[in-house]
């Protein structure tokens, strides 16, 4: 992790001496524990600020739709690169305009987890190679990473990124016998009216913040179809009926898009399970389509294509 | 009492179904009067909004009907909504919606007989089903 810091800041310092790029993104130290914040380096006496640890959770690819035509260098994990790859293929950012910094990703912390096992404020986390060490005034609690890795990450299958035009770190062994779609399929099996209890009180817990629309790197609309007036698509209010179609729209525009990075349930301040329904999603666009996202820069995406002999079991057409 | 009966929104392109439905009216073939008819240019036009804002108003079941694979009057427009219908159709049942309020047939312009006997089938689906109760919008939360 040092030796991984240590070289993103040269190569950094190294970019902007360069004049190759404009600006950096990638993590400084957080206001809170617990977590890094992505940062904006513009001169090379800052490239200090840069950090990396496994609490580096953003998927920076988010602010890359706003760099106008800059260069700009980005730190990448394995799911931020996807994310850039879906950006380029939907023609959001240029490659020229990008210089990917790869960083093979272990996978990030799940904050929350630990900040519910313990009781009172945590005042010191110190990270060793798979431990988290948190101290607090009347507790110390040492804490496996493997354990508590997000729950996107627990299921990811390329944590290596997908394109890079500078690796750090080595290449970390993918975890190919994961089952990624386990949890859909069990959901899959409750009963019609199940489902709708649960889908309806996870919806429920919904204050329409849109926090999970700003952190997606994907959602990058000017104008969001809740934010509509005319035609005004859904009401504004928290009325369940408009809190289901919002969050089963936001899934539904993600088809073929998203990367399962977990940004969204990460930035859910009511820790909405937003992943079952992207994560249906991509397990649908599989299904139909047989197409990953993020994972080739030729590929166009699966909704703005067809194919003549596309499954069409659920459509009655007289046969 | 009479049980209430079910209404049913169709979704129908110009060029195939909506001249299918159109056939089967002169032809004078009966079909449930439960169906409403919305003319749209093609099954491509269809975003998944619409099917859900008229679940939230109180509609039964919603049918969309496009012209066969091969015959779109666009071309392609009914390759790209049959990808848009398959992801919206299994979004809707995963999240327990009950599979039979949302249907998608093809009809073409020569299958009136066809297209009386699909909406025989959506209706009877959706009678099944009974009144809409998930998705409805009501007063309140």
């Amino acid at each position: 992790m040092q030796e991984v810091q240590r070289k993103i800041r040269e190569k950094a310092r190294n970019l902007l001496l360069a004049g190759s790029v404009d600006f950096v993104i990638g993590f400084e130290e957080g206001a809170l524990l617990l977590r890094a914040s992505p940062v904006f380096i513009h001169k090379e006496d800052d490239v200090e600020k840069l950090i990396w640890d496994s609490f580096c959770e953003n998927n920076l690819a988010a602010y890359l739709t706003k760099i106008g035509n800059k260069r700009v260098a980005v730190v990448a994990k394995g799911c931020d690169s996807r994310s850039i790859v879906a950006l380029i293929v939907e023609g959001q950012i240029k490659r020229e305009q990008i210089v990917v910094i790869g960083i093979p990703c272990q996978g990030m912390i799940d904050r929350r987890r630990i900040e519910k096992e313990v009781e009172g404020e945590i005042l010191e986390v110190k990270e060793k190679s798979d431990e988290i060490l948190v101290k607090g005034d009347s507790f110390e609690k040492v804490f496996k990473k493997e354990d508590y890795l997000h729950p996107s990450c627990r299921t990811c299958k390329h944590h290596n990124p997908v394109i890079s035009d500078i690796l750090i770190g080595k290449e970390v062994k993918e975890r190919a016998q994961v089952d990624e779609y386990a949890e859909v399929d069990e959901y899959e099996k409750k009963s019609v009216d199940e489902r709708w209890d649960y889908f309806n009180k996870e919806v429920n817990k919904c204050i329409r913040c849109y926090a999970c629309r700003q952190a997606c790197p994907m959602c990058y609309c000017e104008e969001c179809f809740v934010d509509n007036s005319y035609p005004r698509w859904i009401g504004k209010e928290l009325n369940s009926s408009d809190l289901a179609v919002w969050h089963i729209i936001r899934a539904y525009h993600q088809a073929g898009r998203c990367v399962d990075c977990g940004n969204c349930e990460r930035a859910c301040p009511m820790e909405i399970n937003l992943r079952f329904l992207t994560k249906k999603i991509n397990k649908e666009v599989k299904n139909y389509f047989n197409f990953e996202t993020g994972l080739d820069i030729t590929v166009p995406p699966p909704l703005a294509t067809f194919d003549v002999k596309d499954k069409q079991d659920f459509i009655d057409s007289g046969e | 009492m009479r049980e209430k009966e079910p209404k049913i929104l169709a979704f129908l392109c110009n060029w195939c179904s909506y001249a299918g439905a159109d056939l089967a009216g002169v032809s004078r073939i009966q079909y449930p009067p439960n169906v409403r008819v919305i003319r749209v240019p093609c099954s491509s036009r269809i975003n998944p909004l619409f099917i859900l804002k008229a679940l939230q108003q109180g509609i039964d079941g919603v049918l969309v009907a496009g012209c066969h694979p091969g015959d779109c009057h666009y071309i392609s427009g009914n390759y790209v909504a049959r990808r848009k219908f398959a992801i919206i159709k299994s979004l809707l049942e995963y999240i327990g919606v009950e599979e039979d309020r949302v249907q998608f047939a093809w009809v073409s312009a020569a299958e009136g007989a066809r297209f009386a006997q699909v909406i025989k089938k959506v209706t009877e689906k959706v009678r099944r089903l009974g009144p809409i109760e998930k998705l409805v919008k009501t007063r309140g939360i």
